[in-house]
């Protein structure tokens, strides 16, 4: 086994509103090896945005907190550090983001240049012509096509996949040991994100930096992750190697999941496609015990009463009373 | 992603009702706009001395509350020794009025333009937009003293010339909510099932249109008064013996050396009848029609 | 962008046109306009000659038309009270006016970035309450109020600035936060919510991904973007600005255009009031194509004609 650079431990995540409290992230564990992809999956309100919004240290303020476990990113703590220590020295050096919509995420009244150089500037105290000859290397790493030419030109003069480019040429200008990749291609065309994905296992097999990839597309995460590890209602129900899942999911929820998502050649039941019964429960209000029982189908009395761990089961985890 | 984005909705609605401030009903705003309307309907009974009598003998009397004040002049007495607070209450006759009469008129001109330009389209729109622009690139205050240069000031010189001004906002509110509502489905069908153009306007657009008016009406008045003040503290506007605010302010600028409250109780007059119109109409607006706030 | 401008070019050339039509209706009005282009005592001859010079036997339209002529030449007539052109007399004053009404923007926007990003910033918090006092108060007190009062205080009791006139730099100061007064609640307010806006944003949160400084993030990439809505604010109150700097003019002796005007309305001195409005209607035209110029330079998308 290669070493981890990302160990997060028992994440507590909660969102202050008026309302009350929403756990947004609840007793989360997972772990990210060098060079490796973990899929991070889950219906949206799941909780895996703000999974990775915490290992930035952007969660919303004042209502987002980390109330709980650690975040330890090549042995060194974050869950603590402030903000000011987290710009300095974590966020586009250590780790970085790409976005979710390429549209609305570059500044539209900023050249690309000063965009993409401005993280190289802030990390490597260069000057202002050496980070802009350095953006202009990393637009070419990106394969953006004539990047001299194009430094100079605004984020409405490129299409959304180049934007895409720009942004993962932004994200890893100063080679962060972890990239999060938060729905990085939902909002492009299928060819495009195709090619997209390609140049994020290009730029990762480069750096040899860890990717945590979350996508609520079961379909992409396939195609792109190691391992997977679903959420649930702020919670990680099963993780395991993306082969294992996809062949024999083990969580009733993952199950589930996989059901509803249609397959050429794979006959339903009565020509419908499966979804599980239920809606997933009030953020503000969880279920005590499992959240996922008030929908489950092996559910029994203890599911009520006790959450589930997540277990270890022959390489891969699992948080179920009855299938463990 | 969904705890997030009710935290955005949470936090903006939150905001925006802190911020506007006025989620409450506006009490100390209605009185005073009440007794400024008390003041100017009734000013004649309240009043504790004629607006324009003069008692040299008495000039230049302090406030009341204040050493060699008056208890029969209570907010002071001006240079010719009139009564501040008699004053104070026949400027607002003569600043409601004059608001009255204002938007009324260019409420009247406006909205039928407005609607006219909206609901027709075409060269009738082109003409009265292209009016709008004309009529907003030309400073207000240059053209009050353009037309008090050519004709004579007084009460109905300053609604012309504020007419002339503030018709434009009504037009421009009321073509725009007659294009929107033109493209709504029960307009069309209406058309079509043969209804005429006079009872479409009367039985469909102006109910929409009516709360915006008031609210628009409610928040002029306010910057209405604002401006005749201005016009008459230039002298452009009310002109003695009748009394206005403005014109107070003007007067007691050359004593402002020695008696302070010549100058401070009328613009606090006008301070606070702006700022309760300003208030009413806010909440108005949030009561009547919350889709304005955007605007 | 060119064909942008052009049509606001085009736009504003109407606008100038309009106002010089309304200059000769409102001569029409007077009834005999030689009264008001001749001092009052002139001699029957004198009416007869302009009248032939003017071409008054003429349609109205013909008149209009040699009206317009006259006004393109920067032909205004002479001032009767001082006996000189009037137009000569207008743009004598015309830097002072801009003078004040440049100190005056530049006091307000001074001022309300700082309200405006802070309440921005601190939603709910002491700064974001005195900016919503500021913006109540803004628009409630009108600017020659707030110009006696200032004179009240800083000048006659306190007596750290002059009142009346101008001169140096102090000369400045009260007529320019008065008549700043009312721009300072619009541009705070406008700002506010542009920057609540943009702070909520993906590009924010993606410079805030690379680890940019909050600083940096709020004076240079929010701001930045919050200019266009502020420019916008501007020019619409640029409007509002001059016809304020005339009363401000007046409350403070300050020697503008306005101060001329009004002067020359109690004399009864037409051909200045009429340079006068003509001439700020230019002005204000002129502000507006500038403000117009500069989304280009704040805006990329917009420079790019998109």
């Amino acid at each position: 086994m290669s070493t981890n650079v990302l160990e997060v431990q028992d994440l507590q995540t909660h969102l202050h509103l008026r309302r009350g409290v929403v756990k947004a992230v609840n007793q989360v564990s997972f772990s990210i090896a060098y060079g490796e992809t973990l899929g991070l999956i889950g219906e949206s309100g799941s909780g895996k945005t703000m999974t990775g919004l915490s290992l930035l240290g952007l969660l919303p303020r004042p209502a987002g907190r980390i109330v709980g476990g650690s975040i330890r990113l090549n042995g060194r703590e974050l869950s603590q550090l402030n903000q000011a220590t987290y710009a300095a020295q974590i966020r586009g050096k250590e780790i970085a983001m790409i976005s979710q919509d390429p549209m609305t995420s570059l500044n539209p009244v900023f050249s690309i240049g000063s965009q993409v150089a401005a993280p190289i500037r802030r990390h490597r105290h260069d000057t202002d012509q050496t980070a802009l000859a350095l953006a202009t290397e990393e637009l070419h790493r990106v394969r953006v096509p004539s990047p001299a030419l194009r430094i100079s030109h605004f984020p409405h003069q490129f299409s959304g996949g180049m934007r895409q480019r720009v942004i993962a040429a932004m994200a890893t200008a100063c080679r962060p040991n972890l990239l999060i990749a938060d729905e990085p291609t939902s909002a492009l065309d299928v060819t495009i994100q195709v090619q997209l994905m390609d140049l994020l296992d290009q730029l990762q097999d480069e750096s040899g930096a860890g990717l945590l990839f979350i996508t609520h597309d079961l379909g992409v995460a396939a195609s792109l992750c190691d391992r997977v590890a679903v959420m649930y209602a702020g919670s990680v129900v099963e993780t395991a190697a993306v082969t294992d899942l996809y062949a024999a999911p083990a969580h009733p929820y993952t199950r589930g999941l996989l059901a509803s998502v249609p397959r050429i050649g794979i006959k339903t039941e009565r020509g419908r496609l499966f979804s599980i019964p239920g809606t997933p429960p009030d953020p503000l209000d969880l279920p005590m015990g499992c959240a996922f029982a008030p929908r489950c189908d092996l559910v029994k009395d203890r599911c009520h009463r006790e959450s589930p761990p997540l277990i270890d089961k022959g390489g891969r985890e699992i948080a179920c009373f009855e299938v463990q | 992603m969904g705890a997030e984005s009710i935290l955005k909705q949470r936090s903006i609605f939150a905001s925006l009702r802190t911020w506007l401030g006025f989620a409450r009903f506006p009490y100390i705003a209605m009185t005073v706009l009440g007794l400024v309307l008390v003041a100017a309907f009734f000013g004649s009974w309240i009043s504790p001395h004629s607006a324009n009598e003069i008692d040299l003998a008495m000039r230049l009397t302090p406030p009341a509350w204040l050493d060699g004040g008056s208890s029969a002049h209570i907010l002071g007495t001006d240079n010719l020794g009139r009564d501040i607070l008699s004053r104070l209450i026949a400027g607002a006759r003569v600043s409601v009025t004059i608001a009255a009469y204002a938007i009324i008129l260019s409420g009247a001109l406006g909205t039928f333009l407005g609607m006219a330009a909206g609901y027709f389209g075409g060269w009738i729109d082109a003409i009265i937009s292209r009016l709008i622009d004309i009529q907003m690139s030309v400073p207000s205050i240059p053209l009050a003293m353009l037309f008090v240069a050519v004709l004579s000031p007084g009460e109905a010189m300053v609604v012309f010339i504020i007419v002339l001004s503030y018709w434009t906002w009504y037009a421009r509110i009321v073509r725009g909510e007659v294009l929107s509502l033109r493209e709504r489905d029960y307009i069309a069908l209406a058309k079509v099932a043969g209804v005429s153009t006079p009872v479409i306007f009367i039985r469909h657009l102006w109910p929409n249109v009516l709360n915006t008016l008031l609210v628009l009406a409610t928040l002029q008045f306010g910057s209405v008064i604002v401006f005749e003040a201005g016009l008459s503290f230039l002298g452009l506007g009310i002109q003695p013996p009748d009394v206005s605010w403005g014109g107070m302010l003007s007067d007691g600028r050359n004593y402002i050396e020695v008696a302070w409250w010549l100058i401070t109780m009328p613009g606090f007059a006008i301070m606070m009848a702006c700022l309760a119109s300003n208030i009413v109409g806010d909440w108005l607006r949030d009561t009547l029609d919350p889709r304005l706030k955007q605007s | 962008m060119a064909r942008y401008l052009f049509s606001r070019l085009w736009q504003g050339l109407i606008a100038i046109l309009g106002a010089v039509l309304i200059v000769f209706i409102a001569q029409r009005l007077a009834g005999d306009p030689l009264a008001l282009l001749l001092p009052m005592d002139a001699s029957e001859a004198d009416f007869e000659a302009l009248r032939v010079e003017l071409g008054l036997d003429q349609p109205l339209l013909v008149q209009f038309f040699r009206f317009l002529q006259s006004v393109l030449v920067g032909d205004f007539g002479y001032s009767y009270q001082w006996q000189t052109p009037a137009l000569d007399l207008i743009l004598d004053r015309l830097p002072a006016t801009l003078e004040l009404a440049v100190a005056g923007l530049l006091f307000a926007i001074v001022l309300a970035i700082p309200l405006g990003v802070f309440s921005a910033l601190y939603q709910d918090s002491w700064v974001d309450r005195v900016a919503k006092v500021f913006a109540m108060l803004g628009q409630a007190i009108p600017s020659f109020w707030i110009g006696l009062l200032l004179i009240l205080f800083f000048a006659v009791t306190l007596n750290w600035l002059p009142a009346y006139g101008r001169g140096n730099l102090s000369h400045l100061v009260l007529p320019a936060i008065a008549l700043g007064w009312y721009p300072v609640a619009a541009m705070t307010r406008t700002l506010r919510s542009a920057m609540l806006d943009i702070l909520q944003s993906d590009y924010i949160r993606m410079a805030r991904s690379v680890g940019l400084s909050e600083r940096a993030i709020i004076w240079k990439y929010a701001l930045r973007n919050a200019a266009v809505p502020l420019a916008t604010m501007i020019g619409v109150y640029f409007a509002n600005m001059l016809g304020g700097a005339f009363v401000v003019e007046v409350v403070f002796a300050w020697p503008g255009v306005g101060r001329t005007v009004v002067e020359a309305v109690f004399n009864r001195d037409f051909p200045v009031v009429q340079a006068g409005v003509i001439l700020s209607a230019v002005v204000f035209v002129l502000v507006n194509l500038l403000v117009d110029l500069s989304y280009g330079l704040i805006d990329p998308r917009i420079r790019h004609g998109r």
